[in-house]
This record gives C-alpha cells, structure tokens and sequence, in this order.
C-alpha cells in the first residue's frame, strides 16, 4: 500500500487503487463483447444463407446464436458491470479499493471461464438450457470470480470513510447478492448428472433467465444511471424515496415474472407470472419519473457523452421493460409467444439498456481512474451514434418481424415457410443493426486499449528513467 | 445505517419469495411426478425412449435444435362434436327434416347456423357432424335426443387452436410429456415447426435423413441450415450400403458416391421418431380417432 498515503489526494488515491482491477475488468469485457457481436453476425447469417456452415459444425445457427448470447452477457455485461460497481462504491465509499489485487485475479478467473465455456457451446458441449450453457468447469470458475469481486466490494464498502448510504448501493448489493444466489440454484439444479425432473428443469430456467437477463441487469444498470446521472447533472436524486419504491417494486415483481403463458406446466406459475408482469409496470413508471425529475432542467452540453448514453440506456430500459410487460398482456400474449420479439427483448435490454448505461460510465470514470485524458474522445462520440443506430436497426426490425410472425404462426392457412419469408426481410435488416454495434463496440476497444498502451508506456518509461537516471559523481568509477 | 440493514432485509425477502415460489414450490410439486395412466387405457405413459434415441436427444442438445424449434404444441381450448353414425329406421330426408326443425327451438338456437349449413347439401354420406365446437352438456343433450330418434351417434372430445390446425399436434403439451427428458428444451422460438409430434407426422427415417441433409430437398425454401456435417459422402464400395440417405436428383452426390448418416444422424432421427405426444391424458383429453382397417 502506499506509505505517503496523508500526503495525496483520496480521489488520486482511490484512482490509483482502482487502476489495474479495472483495466483487466474492462479490457476483457470489450474483447467479449466484439467476439459476442462477431458470433451473433455468423448466427445470423445462416438466414441469409442456410447453407454456409453445412459442412463446419461449430458456426451453424444452434451453436453460433448460444454462444453469441452468453458471450455477451457473461463475458462483456457481468463483468463490464462489476468493474463499474467497484468503482461506484470506491467512490461513494470515500476509500481506496480494499484488497485490490483479488479482482484482477478474479477477472482473470472469469476471462478463463467464458473461454471454456464458449469453446464447449461450439462444440456441442452445452448444457441445452437457455442462458445457461456453459460447462460445468466453467460455471465454477464464472462463480468463484464474482465471489471474490463481491468480496472485494463488500470489503471496501465496509471500510468506506463516508457512512451515508447512496440509493446505488441497494440496487448495487441487491445484484451482489442475487447472482451467486440464482447461479448456484441453477447449477446445481440443473447439473448434468443428476437434475431435477421433467418440466421442473424448464421452470428453474426461466425462472434464472428472466433473474440474470431482466432483474440482473436492471438492478446494476439502474444501481450506475442511479449514481451517474446525478453526478453529471452535478444536481441530487430526486428522490430517495421514489427510488426505495423503485427497487422494492422491482426486486419483488421482477423476479416472479419470466414462465411464458402456455407453458406445460401447472397453470399457477404462468398466472402468477402473469400478475408479477402486470405489477412491473409500477417500477418501469417510478424510474422514469426519478429519471425525468433528476435529469430535466440539468444544463450539462453533452452531445454524445456519458450524459447521453445514460439517458438512451434509460430510454431502452423502460420500452424493454413495457415489450415484458407486453409479452404477458392477456390478449396479445400470444402473439408474441415463440418469435422474435422475445429475442429484440432480450438485445433491447442488454445492448440498448445495460451495455449503453456501462459504456456512458466507462468513458466517464476511465480518464479520470487512469489519470490520463481518453485518446480518441470523439472516437467515443461516434461510438454512441454507432450504438443508437445500431440498437434502433437490430431491435425495431426483429420486434415488428415478430409481431407480423406471430399474427401469421396463428393463422394456419398460412405455411411455415410463408410466415418465415415474411420475417426473412425484418431479419435481415437487423443483421445491419449488428454490423453498427459492431462498429461501434470496436471503437469502444480502441479507446480501452490504446489506453492501456499508453499506460503501460509511461509506466515503462519511469521505469526506465529511474534506472537510466545518470548516477551520483561520486559513485562514478573513472 | 439502520435503515441500510432494513432495505437489505427486506430485499433478501423479496428475492428469497421468488426463489420459493418458482424453485422450491414446482420442485415439491413436479419433482416426484410419476407417470399418468392414459384415459380410458390401462397403459402408462409416457414411455421411456429407446437407448439410440436417448443419445439422439443429446445430439438435438448439442447442436442447439432447440434455437429454432419448440417442443410445446398450445391450444385454444378443448371442445365436444356430435356426429352421426348410423340412421337408424330413419331415411336421410326425415332427418334432414328433424334437423332443420331444431334449428327454431330455443335451446338449439345458437348452432342455428351449423345445422342449416352443414344440412343443405347433405345426401345422407355418414358419419356427419351433427353439432361441434360445443360443450360436453349440449353435447350429451343432442346425443340424447339423437337416440331418442332411433340414430347412433358419437361425441368427440377435440383440442383446438391454430397449432392444432397446422397438425403440430393433437392435444397440447403438458408436464408429462417431457418426464424422462434430459434436458427438456421446450424452445422458445418457432423459426421451424414444433417437434412435439413429430414422430407422428412424418415417421418415415428417410425423409427425416434427407431433410437433416438437405432441408430444401423436403421443404422448399426452407430457412434451415443443413446438416451435412452429420453424414459422410463416400466412394460405393463394393455393394451400396444398406443405410444410405435415397435423395432427390439434384441433391444427390456424384455418380458413384453414397451419402450415409453417421451414428449421430441415426440417433437423431431416432429421437424425432420418438417424440410422439399423441395420447390422451387427464389434463389433455381427446378423443383419439381410430383408423379403420
């Protein structure tokens, strides 16, 4: 630790504590997410020719879309999301990172974990339950990791020199707690070996899937938007009550939802899922109005910045959230059921609303924790016009694909194959929203890692001038 | 910091309810589930698949079918039909008659449609459906003023709904169709058809081979990728093998190559064969319809 700690800044100190944890964190994370992008581009491409991976077993559309699906969630939202969430409670906390080497461990750990197990889902190692592909090797090593990275952030909150509690760390210690707790349920429910039986298999699935892809991703999501918006808006929460709402509301109704109406299961679960969906609708209204009163009147110019990132991920959460309140709408549940709209959700969600609110607090906190200015800032402008165009192209197509595919899957007059080529053309529109993001993600990478080289130069080049520094005369030998 | 430890609590409760209800409830409820007796049969089901299908259902699983195809066939709702089988001592023209005399009383008033139209141009062919989409009391209650009449009848009991009407299905999925799967990929995407039944619609191993192969051989224009990675064209040796995929002229390999499914091919379409979804059971009844010989 440093012994001249009375004489520096604590926001230098906590910079500095934070450094390495978080570059590891968010380096990984972008290397997933342009793989993540990549993967999802060949799932897709198998619409536009079938063909193509006849003869190569591990691109083909059941093996491609998986693996395209976890490598975004695990490999660039959980641990994109941890790095911000340690830095969050850094700072609200007043102190340097406790134990700051454990999260470079851990997301070393985690970088192995997705490795495996994407590797596996490629080659037909999955487990065949949605979300929750991944080997059994890997599901320990993705655990262990976020273990030692919750605590990590449970150390440094409890040696915080500032007591005051944010609403960002309910929201933050919520989705701390609620991984390891679903994760571990849904690993050891559903073990290869011996799991539970029948339909119970599916109901832990959507249970876990709707927790991790929706009540997950919203708590860390919200937790950030929660502590950045007002901080840019240099402006406070409005209010702490609305929020504790908005959580309460949200925890409790969020993870009852996710068993599809119509599902082979005992009719209680879909209908109590059905009243949960309903009931989101109280935290979706209350976030918006925080939001809106927090954020309305701010004079912050920021045309393309964090500020707008945060406000777009917003924007997508609360439409994502309406499209799963829509799914369980009693009359026009059927219509969506078993199309794409399910899938324009579930993009909406991740690249509109969680990866946008990560990248507006990457750009933000990384100048500052690396102490350095980014080297492209407008590099990191186009990355969110690349992202809005890219979300807009991916999610609208898809879901209105899936609304005219439902209307036709429910007409049986109409074939199969008619319903699909009516949806081909939707399909395809957003496979250009996928090359935006991956436009986009890319300069997101950019950033990250000339960052990084920068760094490592200057560190280098200390380095190197203390041991080049000319000797004292006196030792010189003549 | 008290209310810190407050909110903490409450949300772990909040969490914990969900967990009880959508985890341990179901795992109480359907964890020990057994196998039903199918109506009006001593038979169980469902029956355990054959051991080339069981490995077929992880070779569905691993090569993640289950992206694009369901294995839930849904339905609107279940319905009675009456049909008439046999006349009796009555001529068709009386009973035309007697049909169209109900259609004036009260309680038949609601199927006056039906019995007006589906009577018009009938010329006495049996069976003909008297009254359908009805509930099993008007049912009974026409059953039983048909027989007062002197005719046969027969009540049906019908799953209906657009999944139906494809021919995905006879009845809808229920829990115990998925009793020995592991693991159950119900899907939740129907870019393909569902495979609940499909081991009942198209039971012929060739089809489903040239179909893994080929899809556009079977289905044109279909979206499918194929699965060529599955089989193994090879030079014929000296007879052609017996288990080689017949396939249509433009889909066939050169002129002294063979296309033969490798064991992870056979075994899946041993598993599609087996997914026959197709008795009634207590919360899925259906009056199975007998083919006659």
């Amino acid at each position: 630790m440093n012994l001249n700690e009375n004489k520096i800044s604590p926001d230098a100190e906590i910079n500095a504590s934070l450094r390495v944890s978080l570059l590891a964190l968010f380096g990984g994370a972008a290397v997933w997410l342009v793989v993540a992008l990549l993967l999802g581009i060949a799932a897709s491409l198998t619409f536009h020719l079938p063909d193509m991976f006849a003869d190569c077993s591990c691109l083909t559309y059941g093996h491609a879309a998986p693996a395209a699906n976890d490598a975004l969630l695990y490999g660039f939202c959980i641990p994109a999301g941890l790095g911000v969430i340690l830095w969050i409670i850094a700072r609200l906390g007043q102190t340097p990172l406790a134990l700051p080497i454990v999260p470079v461990v851990a997301a070393n750990l985690w970088n192995l974990g997705v490795l495996i197990g994407l590797v596996g889902i490629l080659f037909g190692q999955t487990s065949g339950h949605t979300w929750l592909e991944f080997c059994r090797a890997s599901s320990v090593l993705l655990f262990t990791a976020f273990i030692l990275i919750a605590v990590t952030a449970g150390a440094t909150f409890g040696a915080r020199r500032e007591r005051e509690l944010h609403p960002a760390h309910w929201f933050l210690f919520a989705a701390l707690l609620w991984f390891p707790w679903i994760f571990a349920t849904a690993n050891l429910l559903l073990a290869p070996n011996q799991p539970v039986r029948g339909v119970v298999q599916p109901i832990i699935g959507w249970w876990f899937a709707n927790n991790l892809v929706f009540v997950w991703t919203a708590l860390v999501g919200i937790g950030i938007a929660f502590y950045l918006l007002p901080k840019i808006a240099a402006r406070p929460l409005a209010t702490t009550g609305y929020a504790l709402f908005a959580f309460l509301t949200l925890i409790f109704f969020g993870s009852w939802c996710g068993i599809p109406i119509g599902a082979p299961v005992p009719a209680w679960l879909p209908t109590v899922s059905r009243v949960a969906g309903a009931l989101l609708i109280m935290p979706l209204i209350a976030v918006a109005i925080i939001v809106v009163k927090t954020v309305c009147g701010a004079k912050v110019s920021c045309f393309g910045g964090p500020f707008s990132f945060t406000r777009f991920g917003i924007g997508s959460f609360i439409v994502s959230g309406l499209m799963d309140v829509a799914e369980i709408c009693p009359r026009h549940s059927h219509v969506a059921e078993f199309t794409w709209f399910g899938p324009a959700q579930v993009q909406l969600q991740l690249l509109g609303f969680f990866a946008m609110i990560v990248f507006g607090a990457v750009y933000e906190l990384l100048p500052g924790v690396m102490n350095r200015p980014l080297p492209f800032p407008k590099l990191a402008k186009t990355h969110f016009f690349l992202s809005l165009a890219g979300v807009a192209l991916l999610v609208i197509p898809l879901a209105i694909g899936g609304i005219i595919q439902g209307i036709k899957l429910h007409d049986a007059n109409i074939s199969l194959a008619d319903v699909n080529a009516s949806t081909l053309l939707y399909f395809r529109i957003s496979t250009t929203g996928q090359l935006f993001l991956l436009m986009g993600a890319l300069l997101f990478t950019l950033n990250i890692f000339v960052m990084t080289i920068q760094w490592k130069i200057a560190l280098f080049k200390t380095a190197f001038a203390a041991i080049t520094a000319p000797l004292p005369a006196s030792e010189v030998k003549a | 910091m008290k209310t810190g430890i407050g909110i903490f609590i409450a949300a772990a409760c909040a969490l914990g309810s969900s967990w009880c209800g959508l985890v341990l409830a179901p795992t109480l409820q359907l964890g020990g589930a057994k196998l039903e007796p199918v109506l009006n049969s001593s038979d169980m089901y469902p029956v355990q698949r054959t051991g080339d299908a069981t490995l077929g259902l992880q070779i569905y699983r691993a090569n993640g079918c289950a992206a694009c195809h369901t294995e839930q066939v849904q339905q609107d709702g279940v319905a009675c039909e009456v049909s008439l089988t046999g006349l009796g001592k009555n001529q068709a023209d009386d009973f035309k008659r007697f049909a169209q005399s109900l259609q004036s009383l009260p309680e038949w008033q609601d199927f006056d449609k039906e019995l007006a139209a589906d009577f018009v141009n009938w010329n006495g062919t049996l069976p003909q459906v008297v009254i359908a989409k009805t509930d099993k009391e008007t049912a009974d209650k026409m059953a039983d003023l048909l027989k007062a009449a002197g005719c046969k009848s027969e009540t049906r009991v019908y799953a209906f709904g657009s999944d139906i009407a494809r021919g995905w299905g006879v009845r809808h999925s229920v829990a115990a169709d998925f009793l020995y799967d592991n693991p159950v990929q119900l899907g939740s995407i129907r870019a393909g058809p569902d495979l609940a039944n499909v081991g009942v619609r198209l039971p012929d191993a060739n089809i489903q081979l040239q179909h893994l192969y080929a899809p556009s051989a079977v289905a044109k224009n279909s979206t499918m990728p194929a699965f060529r990675y599955l089989f193994e064209v090879r030079k014929i040796g000296d007879a052609p093998s017996s288990s080689a995929v017949t396939l249509p002229k433009e889909f066939a390999p050169a002129a002294g190559y063979e296309v033969v499914p490798k064991p992870e091919a056979k075994e899946l379409v041993d598993y599609l064969l087996s997914l026959r979804a197709n008795v009634p059971l207590y919360e899925a009844p259906f009056t199975p319809v007998i083919a006659k010989p």
